[in-house]
């Protein structure tokens, strides 16, 4: 089990012990990397299991293809690089050579959102959310900490079909959650009545501490860690919306077509409440620091607590 | 070569049934079709000697074809094989039909879907590398087109496989020479074609890709290659085997018309005719 003693890890981090864990466990594991295996934290399984390691060098759409040739012949490939370059550089890959033939490959993206910092624009992946969930038979999972990224990854290589993993560069605390992990399943962090943030990755526990404050100004926000943006935990999303009747989402991504949006999707036809989509807004991301990045593109805790209060006030009138 | 007038009358057979198959469809691809008649007659007849029984086998040796577009000479040479009823090739393109525009994953015979260009090659070496890890000694042979090689995914599967020594991995280039805004030298150059190859790390030989016996040397020249993939440029003609279809780039992607059909049948009627007489 994963060691949570420091009380923090990145999600990469929860991902390469993850990995390390599967190579002892199935023999039928394989670790395919495009020249950031340190980065993502693949390299823990390359010292440890050389012979079902493939670099494919700086070359995404082989790498993503391969990983398919792979499942063909019953591996469990794990295909790994930035985000920004594991869902739009090799796009067409994926949706012709996995999605469409349903293939089971997992696809990890880490480094997603802001959050990578001073790297910038190119590399700070904004769109994934919206690139997978696109595609028919693609499970869209963004691990909150490190010990979600942990589990998502070991379940993961036991499902059917591919999955598609968004992991993030920096630390992030664990949370206390209350039920198993288990990928499609939201989790509902923190009980409330008077609205509902639905957050995922780094967000998550953002919008934890945000309701702590919130509380203080008499506002019970219920907290749901909505993990696997795909598929979408339709229940614990209705219920939420029929019992707070007011919907924030918070996500590190563009605001158009994320999470946040397969939300509005399901609520829009089955539940309609007031909403707002927090995320990144027609715009590219830029060089900063994290913190500096989250205040912004208004990502800060602040920005929920103030988002919450006026979907509150909408709710009344 | 076990029975060489067999393959060529088949081969004769084969480019009927894909005209039939298109001109019913309506629409499809017709030169690249018919310039791989021999190539995929060969492989599947002669070197991977594929049976429907075997074909789920782990050890089988695999068959990609990358240019999907040429799916109606996969389907009659897979129907021919017993993958899947003859009947069923007059529904191709056809809503509900297993045999789609270009090859979905699913149908017998069919190891990959496949119809956006340059894929093909990379999930062969997924395919290649994971017979090393469990030793098979199964080869995995992927089919490209001319034009498809402008795709620079291709050239990073080209490295990817020397740099591992993928000696499982053979491909073929179907070198018609004709893409479809016209001949690819005017399309991309391709000069040096065959050192281009060699110059990636590839063993790399030619053969006229529509002599069965030429097909036999240029793969017993590769077969037993221990450090190299292998590629065959296999030279061909765009439409082989109709006279008004060869070599003509508007027949890239144009089915037959009943007319065309008529006179097309005619001419291999004669063909076979005169295959018959030998």
């Amino acid at each position: 089990m994963l060691d949570k003693s420091k009380g923090k890890m990145s999600t990469r981090d929860g991902f390469g012990k993850a990995l390390l864990a599967l190579g002892a466990a199935d023999k039928n594991v394989v670790v395919l990397s495009a020249d950031l295996t340190e980065s993502v934290r693949a390299h823990w399984f390359r010292e440890k299991y050389p012979d079902r390691f493939i670099n494919h060098g700086v070359a995404e759409q082989d790498m993503i293809c391969a990983a398919a040739g792979l499942a063909l012949s019953g591996k469990v490939p794990f295909a790994c690089t930035f985000g920004a370059f594991a869902s739009g550089r090799a796009w067409d890959q994926i949706r012709v050579s996995v999605a469409y033939m349903n293939l089971n490959v997992n696809i990890v993206g880490s480094h997603g959102g802001i959050s990578v910092g001073e790297d910038g624009a190119t590399h700070q992946a904004l769109e994934e959310i919206a690139l997978m969930r696109v595609l028919p038979h693609m499970t869209v999972v963004v691990p909150a900490d490190g010990e979600e990224a942990y589990l998502a990854t070991m379940q993961a290589a036991k499902l059917n079909g591919p999955v598609y993993l968004r992991l993030g560069r920096s630390d992030v605390p664990f949370l206390n959650r209350r039920s198993d992990f288990v990928i499609g399943k939201a989790e509902t962090l923190v009980d409330g009545n008077d609205v509902t943030i639905v957050a995922c990755g780094h967000m998550v526990y953002k919008s934890v501490n945000a309701a702590k404050k919130l509380k203080e100004k008499n506002i019970n926000a219920r907290i749901i860690d909505l993990h696997t943006p795909k598929p979408l935990d339709k229940e614990v999303i209705l219920k939420a919306a029929r019992e707070t009747g007011a919907v924030l989402t918070v996500e590190e991504h563009a605001a158009a077509c994320g999470m946040g949006s397969a939300v509005a999707e399901l609520l829009v036809e089955e539940c309609p409440v007031p909403m707002y989509l927090m995320g990144i807004r027609e715009h590219f991301g830029v060089s900063g620091t994290p913190d500096e990045l989250y205040k912004y593109f208004k990502l800060t805790e602040e920005d929920i607590i103030r988002e919450a209060e006026a979907l509150v006030r909408r709710k009344k009138r | 070569m076990r029975d060489l007038l067999k393959l060529k009358k088949k081969a004769v057979e084969i480019r009927k049934d894909v005209l039939m198959m298109l001109e019913k469809a309506g629409s499809g691809h017709t030169g690249g079709s018919l310039s791989l008649v021999e190539i995929l007659l060969y492989l599947y007849h002669e070197k991977m000697a594929l049976k429907c029984e075997t074909f789920k086998c782990r050890e089988r040796d695999k068959l990609i074809l990358s240019k999907g577009h040429a799916c109606p000479v996969l389907y009659a040479v897979l129907s021919d094989l017993g993958f899947f009823p003859r009947e069923e090739l007059w529904t191709l393109r056809k809503l509900g039909s297993r045999l789609q525009g270009h090859p979905q994953f699913g149908l017998p015979g069919v190891e990959i879907s496949s119809g956006s260009l340059g894929q093909g090659r990379s999930v062969a070496i997924g395919f290649a590398f994971a017979d090393r890890i469990d030793r098979t000694g199964a080869k995995t042979y992927c089919i490209m087109g001319d034009g498809e090689t402008n795709e620079g995914q291709v050239w990073e599967a080209a490295m990817t496989a020397a740099h591992h020594k993928l000696d499982n991995l053979c491909a073929i280039v179907d070198f018609n020479k004709l893409q479809i805004d016209g001949f690819c030298c005017e399309v991309k150059e391709m000069a040096n074609y065959r050192k281009r190859w060699e110059d990636f790390g590839w063993l790399a030989v030619e053969a006229d890709g529509h002599d069965f016996i030429e097909l036999e040397r240029a793969f017993d020249k590769i077969s037993g290659e221990k450090e190299r993939p292998q590629i065959v440029i296999a030279h061909t003609v765009k439409g082989k085997g109709v006279s008004f279809i060869e070599n003509k780039a508007e027949w890239h992607g144009v089915a037959p018309k009943k007319a065309d059909l008529e006179k097309a049948l005619a001419e291999l009627d004669a063909a076979a005719k005169e295959l018959s007489r030998v």
